[in-house]
């Protein structure tokens, strides 16, 4: 038998002994004889060998483990310790190995020093090594369900926080900041090394687990008042508008400036009073949607032969930028530059406060994510008996069925943190054990259970239930309801078939899709399904004799048909202008679709 | 007493309610008042019941179908094994049996035995080898194409033969039969396919030794494994594979209660009610199992829609869908134009009469609502006519 060598995937001969050439390889490589770069694997199912030197391969590295030992001794670990040996000096010394995926597959990695057998050829660097950057951020992790964990380093990515230090010169798309964010008390060893504190992503804040009103139901959140009026999840967000001088054929080149009274789709003084002489808005206005904050005219679209001695067709048309739809703020910044081309380029950011309201997405950080229900004035609140208001109430039925128990376990920490005025080591597999957290958290004169006596808020009563209350860190995610939230009553329509337009940014309406009208059909709501499609219906003149559209003459008050002439009867009929639609698009398929008409009674 | 004046609701009241009844009242010395409010009172809620006219009975269907198809998408591909026989169910199950497809991803029969064959294991080895599918494949230890003879050589394992208790002649008069073109010959137990004149080259032999290899030997063609499971004190066959056709010939086989998953070969063999109760039975089945409940009213509705005509009918275009009588609503769903041409070629009027065509041309649908309509007398009208 003999094994097909592969390099980079392509052929390259054969051998007899696959394992005993992989061990040398192997060997040679830790020597570094052969580059450390490249990675070698066996693949007994196919029984081939691949060799990969090719760039893009994911790699990690790991301690290597000979005859059950690992190779990262005690000696080697007081030396890094003392600065004498670097990273690569132990990559070069043997001791770490970079594996890539394939190669992963032919060895055998402990996770612990002490698990080790003789049958490991690896060691992990720390148990940690197993998660990615943004999962080791999550503390207790190993505490949690796997799949939580995927969530919760899901929405961290999402959190709003200090995401660039240089933000204010910078003009992102759609952005938001956090307004004071905060380092948490319970933290992974990772925050430390990912200088989180330089940049980060929410706030430490006091929670109970509870029902109260029925406002935090199914993932909702009540918020205090109190502490948002504090701070608690303020952010700005950020939007760039931006206008350029385009140039056209001709030499024709768009204007920026208040536009002539002149112009084609002249709006009215009183929309271009925001806008300094040079016709770009002054920082700090405060601007609403449809606001006009640069202005700018375009030349004439087709200029032909005729027009230049027509009046009418010389003007110039309005195509001045308006704030969107839905939006509202402050201008931040305007910058007034030119773009790749050379034209002038106005680039205006929009900032806007965004002050937590019911709507808003709050997280903790094991995929515990809620809205906020609703906002209550700190009296309102449930008050422990040391006088304690929380932050936030949490659903405690959002625990059992998500089994989050690292978040119940940050609950303990950041609140044995806040009293004990330092930061929790919450590092997966690392951690502060709970029983230590419990323990001190009785010296400092709490329950050791983390549970309180609560009064409410509102009756004063006390609660019959122990509370459980807690620090956490909480993150704001960038999904706000300002960002989202739309309705309309009416409003614009398409050309062609007259029925309302879509989206959100145009002012569109809301469908009632075809499922949505199934629901009214198996409810025999006959009438209202027809006035809910009524938004096209047109009235349509028929003939009887011919059964095609007739024309109806307003100045003489009379139909007539175009092929059976004036005295034909014709009656008129409503339909929905999309139905109109399709017998004209069936005409012009050279179909004739004859319309019966029929007394109704 | 009582059954005198159950003799009055016969025909108003489905008799098993009334045998209901009835029972229930032995012995509990009821007077003829009190027997006769019963019955009014089961009557009226037994007319309350019923579906009222206007019903959007069709789209409640759907739906009531639709919501817990959503659920089981989330859990779609699931095979349950009975027995080692995997059998497709869930949604992929569900979808084969409303579309009416030809096969069944897996096709499946569950037959049943005469009497004493269904309790004696004894018997089963016998009519298990009747049934299973034995092809010439299975029984050979070589073949091969002799290039320089042209002709097709194999050799049979003997061993074989006796475990499934093959006769050697009469497998080579079933492979002379189905090869009456080609010479066949025999030399110390190498056996020879021979084209005449050496026809068709190589290819031709090629095709021949594919063509041998699948020749039945023994058994109903399409069924490759049976298995027996006990069921209810008796013993029941499981084939995978399915031919009611051939099964329903062996003597051994109870062919009133033995049936098939393939619905197509069910309507063939016994008849399109039996076909209408398979359909009812199998998409029960598929909910049952994923644990959803569904009201037995609704599958029933759906099987007589799709058998109605006398043939399955599958909800596709080609099928139920088809057979609408507007040609709105059958362009309004999939091939517009299609339907739209073929309607202008025909001159076919289109009523306005269903729901979908009212929705198109936005008047009150006729359901609910808006069924009922006033009736007056135009008297301007008539009088100018």
């Amino acid at each position: 038998m003999t094994t097909n060598v592969f390099l980079d995937e392509k052929f390259i001969g054969t051998i007899d002994h696959p394992k005993e050439f992989l061990r040398s390889f192997i060997e040679e490589r830790r020597k570094q004889k052969i580059s450390t770069m490249v990675n070698a694997s066996y693949d007994s199912e196919f029984d081939e060998i691949n060799i990969l030197t090719a760039t893009g391969r994911v790699r990690r590295p790991l301690i290597i483990v000979e005859n059950g030992q690992s190779l990262l001794t005690e000696e080697i670990v007081k030396k890094l310790e003392s600065k004498d040996l670097r990273w690569q000096d132990l990559v070069e010394q043997g001791v770490l190995e970079y594996l890539d995926a394939n190669e992963e597959e032919n060895t055998l990695i402990a996770l612990n020093g002490k698990d080790l057998t003789k049958e490991h050829t690896h060691l992990e660097i720390d148990p940690i090594a197993i998660l990615g950057l943004t999962t080791s951020l999550v503390p207790y992790a190993n505490f949690g369900q796997s799949s939580r964990l995927n969530r919760g380093s899901k929405t961290q990515k999402q959190a709003l926080g200090l995401y660039a230090s240089n933000y204010l010169l910078r003009m992102d798309t759609d952005i938001s900041v956090l307004q004071y964010p905060q380092r948490p008390i319970v933290k992974t060893f990772m925050h430390d090394l990912s200088k989180y504190d330089k940049h980060p992503c929410g706030q430490n804040i006091t929670i109970a687990l509870l029902s109260y009103d029925g406002y935090n139901i199914e993932d909702g959140l009540i918020v205090n008042e109190g502490s948002v009026q504090r701070g608690f999840g303020r952010s700005f967000y950020f939007r760039p508008y931006n206008a350029d001088e385009l140039r056209y054929q001709g030499g024709l080149i768009d204007e920026i400036g208040i536009p002539d009274k002149e112009v084609k789709a002249y709006r009215s003084e009183e929309d271009y009073k925001l806008l300094d002489d040079d016709g770009i808005v002054y920082p700090e206005a405060k601007l609403k949607e449809n606001d006009v904050i640069i202005g700018k005219t375009s030349p004439p679209r087709f200029l032909g032969e005729m027009e230049e001695f027509s009046i009418a067709a010389n003007t110039r048309r309005e195509s001045s930028v308006a704030i969107k739809h839905g939006e509202r703020g402050v201008v931040d910044l305007v910058i007034i530059t030119e773009n790749g081309e050379g034209n002038k380029l106005i680039q205006i950011r929009l900032r806007d406060m965004r002050i937590p309201e019911p709507g808003d997405k709050f997280a903790s950080r094991y995929g515990q994510k809620g809205v906020i229900g609703r906002i209550l004035p700190q009296a309102d609140l449930p008050f422990t008996a040391s006088g304690i208001v929380p932050d936030l109430i949490f659903s405690p039925h959002s625990i059992p069925s998500r089994m989050t128990v690292s978040h119940l376990i940050e609950v303990i920490g950041g609140k044995v943190g806040a009293l004990g005025g330092r930061y929790i080591d919450g590092t997966t597999f690392s951690a502060e054990a709970e029983k230590d957290l419990r323990s001190e958290l009785l010296s400092l004169g709490f329950r050791e259970n983390g549970t309180e006596r609560m009064y409410n808020g509102i009756t004063g009563e006390e609660m019959p239930a122990m509370i459980y209350v807690g620090n956490m860190y909480y993150l704001k995610l960038k999904h706000m309801v300002a960002n989202k939230m739309h309705a309309r009553a009416s409003g614009k329509i398409q050309l062609l078939t007259r029925q309302p337009i879509e989206g959100r940014s145009a002012g569109g309406g809301l469908r009632l899709g075809e499922m949505e009208k199934d629901c009214l059909v198996a409810h025999g709501a006959s009438l209202l399904l027809k006035e809910r499609f009524d938004s096209d219906k047109t009235i349509v003149y028929v003939c009887e004799n011919c059964g095609t559209v007739a024309i109806f003459d307003w100045v003489k008050k009379r139909a007539s048909c175009p092929k059976c002439g004036v005295n034909a009867e014709v009656n008129a009929v409503e339909m929905s202008y999309a139905f109109k639609l399709l017998l004209d698009e069936l005409r012009s398929l050279n179909i004739y679709p004859k319309i019966n008409l029929k007394s109704k009674y | 007493m009582i059954e005198e004046i159950a003799k009055q609701y016969e025909g108003k009241i489905p008799a098993p309610l009334i045998q209901k009844v009835i029972d229930e009242s032995k012995g509990r010395k009821l007077t003829k008042a009190q027997i006769e409010k019963v019955f009014t009172k089961l009557q009226e809620k037994y007319d309350y019941s019923k579906i009222q006219s206007g019903e959007a009975i069709g789209i409640v269907t759907a739906e009531s179908f639709g919501e817990p198809g959503t659920q089981m998408t989330l859990r779609t591909f699931h095979f349950a094994g009975v027995a080692e026989v995997n059998v497709t169910l869930g949604l992929p199950r569900l979808i084969e049996i409303f579309d009416a497809r030809k096969e069944p991803s897996t096709p499946l029969m569950t037959i049943f035995l005469n009497k004493p064959y269904n309790k004696d294991e004894k018997y089963l080895e016998k009519i298990i080898a009747q049934i299973k599918e034995i092809r010439v494949n299975e029984i050979l230890s070589e073949i091969s194409i002799n290039i320089l003879k042209l002709q097709v050589e194999f050799v049979f394992n003997k061993k074989r033969f006796k475990e499934l208790g093959l006769n050697e002649e009469e497998t080579i008069k079933c492979i002379k039969d189905t090869f009456k073109t080609l010479d066949y010959a025999e030399s110390d137990n190498r056996h020879y396919l021979i084209p005449k004149n050496k026809e068709g080259g190589l290819p031709a032999l090629y095709n021949i030794k594919q063509k041998l290899k699948e020749v039945k030997v023994k058994g109903l063609s399409g069924i490759q494994e049976v298995i027996p499971k006990m069921d209810n004190n008796e013993i029941v066959l499981l084939a995978s594979g399915s031919n009611l056709k051939d099964v329903f010939k062996i003597p051994e086989v109870d062919f009133t209660r033995t049936v098939s998953n393939d619905l197509f070969e069910v309507s063939k063999n016994l008849g399109i009610e039996a076909a209408r109760q398979m359909i009812i039975q199998e998409a029960s089945k598929v909910l049952r199992e994923q644990g959803l409940d569904v009201d037995i009213r609704h599958i029933m509705f759906i099987s007589d829609l799709m058998t109605n005509i006398g043939e399955i009918k599958g909800i596709t275009r080609s099928g139920i869908a088809e057979g609408k009588e507007s040609v709105l609503a059958r362009a309004s769903f999939e091939t517009p134009i299609k339907h739209l041409i073929n309607a202008s070629l025909k001159g076919e009027v289109d009523y306005l009469n269903s729901v979908v065509e009212n929705v198109m041309i936005n008047q009150p649908i006729p359901l609910g609502t808006g069924l009922p309509s006033l009736v007056t007398k135009n008297k301007e009208k008539e009088s100018k006519k």
